[in-house]
């Protein structure tokens, strides 16, 4: 007997050939938000992969930040170039950070988990904001054009690289993530937001589940963090900050949790909407991205991954019809 | 012959509620054991206390011989003591055979594997397996939470049954089940139970369901065992009807 819903692997890796394919022909500025869209999705990732357990955090730029930064100081401190060597460390120091931080948000629930979540990246941001000398303040840390095993990519198609990179990259952490959303452990946070108590009658640690999941979630966040950093070519605190968070958060619903690829449908479709909400309505584009969220409220609650389930629908009955 | 689960004084208090109070029963290796009481007779908060979900406050538990007082639910459940609630307690987003697998990943130690998918966890087929012993093989592709009450109820106590349990402790496992079903409940399970030779304790209303599939019975009211015996020697006690029934 089959277990759980599978990706559909003709799906991802057409979608992934489409994103291998096109770009080139695209220009700079898409594939620069392209890019950017791909490196938030993986923090968004971390935020789907905790809602699926029922744990809304309002502070995930923490990770992020982490990430970015871990990549700032190995060139800053430790003159490492190799972007491979920084992606690294920020994998470390994702989990470590989650890891100690875990520990204590393991045991909240609901809006203590939330703004738990939330403090501690406000509190990251402080400190990247006053410890100048380290962090560079509000001025940031400029991430120099890094090595990739060893090889500088040439100027001229240094963002097309990056991109390649990003989507290489995060298209790995998907399907890590998939693993995870049909593992064991994956269920058992499933089973967590359906019923804690039962979890512990059945002989498994509730607290032990969201922690490896919370792990899991930060080291995402933190890839995330240095692929974005990598693209902007440099980083500030504001990547910590509680809109950023927000805007997680906000990314994760446009998605929808259905899948771990909604985070990038999601992602694309908010990088190019506030762009373009930006353009056309320079001083309201905030209301314009409101306005989106409550369109998908009202009528796609599921997110835009669920309009897949909606044509899927259509499709059966067009076809039956037809025959 | 030895007791396999015993409690020794059990006193617990809910503020001037007494829920238990110097309660000490034995339970032997293998018995099916049905136990009735009026509402708030504290047959419930045995089940509690035993599975380490209320703590008493004095008064010891000993299974097979070691002390379990004040353990934690998993705790309890790792050595051997699984239960079912009066509200199944299912994960009510997955399916029927996922609810199932999860249990089995979890009695075999793999809760935390974040890589190998749940079905590997069930090379064996024991949750079609489970699944037929308790009649639910037509509900494996459903979500818990579209199943009828009694199939809920049997998939509640089949999730504990995955445990491999030595002891099984049911809060009312027919209730909310219609008069009709509630047999068909109790056929199900109890051949499956008795067959696997679980040591099972139950909490039940229904008179008729304890005097026909109880080999044990013990009465409770007021947190304190008022009659013990056979099914119809406690149903047919003066006391045990007053208590229950309000009869003179």
């Amino acid at each position: 007997m089959a277990i759980g819903r599978r990706l559909d692997p003709a799906l991802a890796l057409a979608g992934l050939g489409l994103f291998l394919v096109v770009p080139p022909f695209l220009p700079q500025w898409i594939t620069f938000l392209l890019t950017l869209a791909w490196a938030k999705a993986l923090a968004v990732l971390g935020i789907v992969l905790l809602l699926r357990g029922g744990l809304l955090t309002f502070g995930h730029a923490l990770y992020y930040a982490v990430g970015a930064y871990t990549a700032g100081f190995a060139v800053k401190f430790l003159g490492v170039h190799e972007g491979l060597a920084a992606l690294g460390l920020a994998v470390v120091t994702g989990a470590a950070a989650s890891a100690l931080l875990g520990l204590l948000l393991a045991r909240y629930r609901g809006v203590h988990f939330g703004l738990l979540n939330l403090a501690f990246s406000m509190v990251l941001y402080a400190i990247l904001l006053k410890f100048y000398e380290i962090t560079g303040g509000t001025d940031g840390l400029r991430l120099p054009t890094p090595l990739l095993a060893g090889v500088k990519p040439d100027a001229q198609h240094l963002r097309l690289t990056i991109y390649y990179v990003t989507v290489v990259l995060a298209a790995l952490l998907l399907y890590v993530a998939y693993r995870f959303t049909t593992s064991p452990l994956g269920y058992t946070l499933r089973a967590v937001r359906d019923n804690e108590v039962r979890v512990e009658y059945m002989g498994a640690s509730v607290r032990q589940a969201i922690y490896c999941s919370y792990i899991v979630a930060g080291v995402m966040a933190s890839v995330g963090g240095v692929l974005a950093g990598f693209s902007v070519g440099h980083i500030v605190p504001e990547l910590s900050f509680w809109t950023q968070s927000g805007e997680f958060v906000f990314v994760a619903l446009l998605g929808g949790t259905g899948s771990v690829l909604a985070p990038v449908a999601g992602s694309i479709v908010f990088e190019f909407v506030r762009n373009y909400a930006f353009k056309y309505s320079p001083y309201t584009w905030q209301m314009t991205l409101g306005i989106v969220l409550l369109g998908i409220i009202f009528f796609l609650p599921g997110g835009l991954w669920s309009l897949k389930g909606i044509a899927a629908r259509r499709w059966t009955i067009v076809t039956r019809r037809s025959q | 012959m030895s007791a396999v689960l015993e409690t020794v004084s059990l006193t617990k208090f809910f503020g001037m509620v007494r829920a238990a109070e110097d309660l000490s029963v034995q339970f032997q290796e293998g018995e099916l054991v049905g136990i009735v009481g009026p509402n708030g007779s504290g047959k419930t908060t045995l089940l509690n206390v035993i599975t380490g979900y209320v703590k008493p406050d004095r008064g010891r538990i000993r299974y097979q011989g070691k002390d379990i007082t004040g353990l934690s639910p998993r705790a309890v459940a790792d050595l051997g003591i699984a239960r079912s609630f009066q509200m199944p307690q299912l994960y009510l987003s997955l399916t029927v055979l996922e609810n199932l697998v999860l249990a089995l990943a979890i009695r075999a130690g793999r809760a935390r594997e974040f890589w190998a998918p749940l079905e590997r966890v069930d090379r064996r087929d024991e949750a079609p397996r489970i699944l037929e012993q308790f009649g639910l093989e037509e509900h494996a592709s459903h979500d818990a939470g579209q199943l009828p009450e009694g199939a809920r109820k049997l998939l509640d106590v089949a999730l504990s049954f995955a445990r491999r349990p030595r002891i099984l402790l049911m809060d009312e496992p027919t209730s909310g089940v219609s008069a009709r079903d509630k047999s068909k409940v109790m056929d199900t399970l109890v051949p499956v139970l008795k067959g696997t030779g679980v040591t099972t304790i139950f909490v039940e209303h229904d008179m008729e369901v304890v005097q026909r599939y109880a080999e044990r019975v013990l009465a409770f009211d007021e947190g304190k065992v008022i009659a013990a015996g056979s099914p119809d020697a406690v149903l047919r006690d003066p006391t045990v009807r007053r208590a229950l029934l309000g009869q003179p």
